[in-house]
């Protein structure tokens, strides 16, 4: 149909593929949360806010690390893996407290972000494949860690996964919180500006002298740390360590948020408010087909669908 | 053999050939020579089908063409040697000169006893010896490149059209590929030579074409003409021709007694610098001199650290600098403005502002985080300095024209406060009111105490932007022109002059 319209005027078009890529993501939400307030039964209540929020949490942590990693025209097929290695270490150290835990398995996330960075800033593999590698090792080594699912009994991590403050889950909150700390690192510090540099014009950002290697090492490390986080959380809200199954296909997960969000492959633009209202785009999504009883294949399809639309808008962006 | 008459081709924003005449030759090496912009890659193109000419008549063996699309021109018997080998490393040199023309066997099966005999006959037939099993990365880029020729020959090429083969040739290579054209030239094979190598011209070719900004400025035999007259042939400039004071919007010379803020001295990067050294006092433009790839950018680029060298020094100021490091080179106050500021200039997707604070960005900011109202008042600074014309300062760079790319660029740099500023074709592709703003604020910046070092194809630009004038040829100084020696005569001559005896090339 635009098709049509194409010879009137490209600047018309122009806009509104602009508009549609900045913000229709945004409209895609609206669209879904209207929807599902008129048709679908018991949608607009509390607990049913609360359990959209809760599962979307652990991917829109992820989301952000990735975003981060997209935006340096990179990827972080790690995340999933390094989720399973922080569920691994947060069992097997829980005896130290929930605290240190917690810290060793932020720890170990930082460390394998640290080596995919390393791979790919200063021995110049392709960040598909080195972080690829993480990805097999990082889950390879969870097993190793904790071979079989164990349940999770700690009165710290249990009020974490499922407790709240004023009426707001924890993990929630943390999103929220992470998504902020990200917002606000990308507009004001120098290592965002010098990120969304190097991921536009690596050359140009070189010939500037920006500290190119530091700046991707400390990007992939980011989305490791963040990964682990998410790992933490999922185990708390599960009460249980699964590192076989944590985790799985959450960097498609990931990507996909990303991707929706409007963040373009292609690096040099990392978009925060995209990519959270991407992931929780596709958790309506997911919700609103389940909720009216259409088989899990439907939802696949309804992913697939909505993730070749924002590719459709930003292939058309980057031409201009 | 092939003929193009009236040739026009219009790329987007310019005119890249307009009414051009060529004509290849059977058994003639027939060499195309202009410098950059002139339009050579453009011919080349429309002459193997990957553009479509807007206007003019093309004829291959006396018979009206068109070339819709590469492979048809390769049936047609014109073959291309690029610059970089387009072969398959893993696979065998036999296999890579069969490629997609094996000898089969009774079973479809590749007939290899039969692939490795013929090509080994097809080489020894041009003088190449190699071991034909072995994979085609083994072999040195030279050899590769023979085996691309070889290959080109064995398709039956009527028309070979080579595009700097020697660029990343070793000397003894060169001889070797010199001595596979010959055999090509007695097989009556027309061959087009692209080169900006004066001494291989002028020691294989037999005619020569010259073309500038698109046109064609001279053709005729190579031996008829000068090493001098070419090279003004290609500059554009003629030899005595009274110098017009005040075209561009430099200035005169200044004083010349101050100690060097920047030497450089024995800079060498294998095949594309030969010891060379320069020197630049506070104050003072220095011009690079020289044909395209003589190595005038490769030398802006090794004092300013983005091309690693393998041997040479650098000292800033009376300190040392470590070579192969931007950084290491900013912090010591050289910054470059490279040649390519599409690629390695501008960060198209950010925002004017962000581009001139990009390399600042450590010293604007406390703990990490940006110190916007300073940022806002550099750039606010510049853009009114420079007379910067955009939206404002969020307006993407990529959107802007490229004069205005170019002094967003400039400011980048001068908010850095070098000591050197080392500017690589600062006034190519923009606009004439911005080439000569640019020119002036060079010249502000001089007088201002800067050291300034500047590559300019435009002669002209060159010499009267310039006090003093280096000239490289093929990697190496040949010349330095100082006071009253600093004309385009002078320039030209050092360009065309014949290497002595023992030039290492």
């Amino acid at each position: 149909m635009t098709e049509l319209s194409l010879a009137r005027g490209t600047v018309d078009r122009d806009r509104a593929l602009r508009l549609l890529q900045d913000y229709g993501v945004y409209g895609g939400v609206v669209v879904l949360l209207l929807f599902n307030f008129v048709f679908t039964p018991h949608f607009a209540s509390a607990e049913n806010f609360r359990t959209q929020a809760v599962q979307v949490a652990p991917v829109l942590i992820v989301a952000l690390g990735m975003a981060l990693a997209i935006g340096t025209e990179g990827v972080d097929l790690s995340v999933g893996s390094v989720m399973a290695l922080s569920t691994s270490l947060l069992s097997l150290y829980l005896g130290y407290g929930p605290w240190v835990a917690t810290l060793i398995a932020v720890a170990g996330g930082v460390v394998s972000g640290a080596a995919s960075g390393a791979l790919v800033a200063f021995v110049g593999v392709q960040p598909i494949v080195a972080t690829l590698s993480l990805m097999v090792a990082a889950r390879g080594l969870a097993l190793v860690l904790l071979p079989q699912l164990k349940d999770v009994h700690d009165p710290g991590l249990t009020a974490l996964g499922s407790g709240d403050a004023l009426g707001i889950p924890y993990l929630v909150l943390i999103a929220a919180a992470l998504a902020l700390l990200l917002a606000f690192v990308m507009r004001r510090s120098t290592f965002g500006r010098q990120l969304l540099a190097i991921g536009d014009s690596r050359p140009a950002a070189r010939l500037s002298g920006l500290p190119v290697r530091r700046v991707l090492v400390v990007a992939y490390v980011c989305s490791g740390a963040l990964a682990a986080i998410a790992g933490v959380l999922a185990t708390a809200r599960l009460t249980a360590s699964d590192p076989t199954s944590l985790g799985t296909l959450m960097e498609l997960s990931a990507i996909t948020a990303v991707v929706v969000g409007g963040t373009p492959l292609g690096g040099g633009r990392v978009r925060v408010g995209g990519t959270v209202a991407g992931a929780v785009l596709i958790q309506l999504l997911t919700t609103t087909l389940i909720k009216h009883d259409l088989p899990p294949s439907w939802t696949q399809i309804a992913q697939a669908v909505v993730i070749v639309g924002a590719v459709y808008a930003a292939r058309e962006r980057g031409r201009r | 053999m092939l003929t193009v008459t009236g040739l026009c081709k219009t790329l987007p924003g310019v005119r890249a050939l307009s009414e051009v005449d060529f004509t290849a030759r059977a058994g003639e090496v027939h060499a195309l020579v202009g410098e950059n912009g002139a339009g050579k890659s453009t011919l080349i193109k429309v002459l193997t089908g990957v553009y479509q000419p807007d206007a003019g008549e093309m004829t291959h063996d006396g018979a009206p063409v068109r070339f819709a699309t590469p492979s048809q021109a390769q049936q047609a018997g014109i073959s291309t040697i690029y610059q970089e080998v387009n072969l398959v490393p893993l696979m065998s040199v036999a296999r890579n000169l069969f490629l997609g023309r094996e000898p089969r066997g009774r079973l479809g099966l590749i007939d290899f006893r039969r692939m490795h005999r013929e090509a080994e006959e097809t080489l020894r037939g041009l003088g190449i010896r190699v071991d034909v099993r072995r994979p085609l990365r083994e072999l040195g880029v030279g050899a590769q490149q023979m085996i691309a020729l070889a290959r080109a020959v064995a398709v039956d090429a009527r028309v070979l059209i080579m595009d700097e083969p020697t660029s990343s040739l070793e000397p003894r290579e060169v001889r070797t590929l010199f001595g596979v054209i010959r055999t090509l030239r007695e097989r009556g094979i027309a061959v087009v030579y692209v080169s900006h190598r004066m001494d291989e011209l002028y020691e294989i070719c037999d005619a020569v074409t010259v073309l500038r900004d698109g046109r064609v400025v001279h053709t005729g035999p190579l031996a008829e003409l000068d090493r001098l007259r070419l090279v003004a042939l290609m500059l554009g400039r003629e030899i005595g021709e009274v110098r017009r004071e005040g075209l561009t919007k430099f200035t005169g010379s200044r004083d010349t007694t101050a100690p060097p803020v920047l030497v450089a001295e024995n800079l060498r990067v294998r095949q594309r610098l030969h010891d060379v050294s320069v020197s630049l006092r506070p104050g003072e433009v220095v011009g690079l001199g020289g044909l395209l790839g003589s190595g005038r950018s490769e030398t802006a680029k090794a004092v300013a650290g983005a091309l690693p060298v393998d041997g040479g020094r650098i000292v800033v100021a009376g300190e040392p600098v470590r070579g192969g490091s931007t950084a290491a080179a900013i912090r010591a106050g050289v910054s470059l403005l490279p040649e390519d500021r599409k690629t390695e200039g501008i960060v198209p997707g950010l925002s004017v502002r962000e581009n001139i604070a990009l390399a600042a960005l450590p010293g604007l900011s406390r703990f990490g985080l940006v110190d916007d109202a300073r940022v806002d008042r550099i750039v606010d600074t510049f853009m009114k300095r420079l007379r910067i014309k955009a939206a404002g300062p969020h307006q993407k760079v990529g959107e802007l024209s490229g004069g205005n790319q170019q002094k967003v660029l400039l400011a980048r740099w001068l908010a850095l406060h070098p000591k050197v500023l080392l500017l690589d074709e600062p006034t190519r592709g923009i606009d004439v009111g911005a080439k000569a703003e640019v020119q002036a604020l060079v010249d502000e910046l001089a007088d201002d105490g800067l050291a300034v070092l500047l590559i300019s194809s435009d002669t002209e630009e060159l010499i009267e932007g310039s006090d003093r004038v280096v000239v490289l040829k093929d990697g190496a100084v040949v010349r330095e022109l100082t006071g009253d020696a600093v004309t385009e005569e002078e320039l030209m001559r050092a360009i065309a002059a014949v290497p002595a005896g023992g030039h290492d090339d």
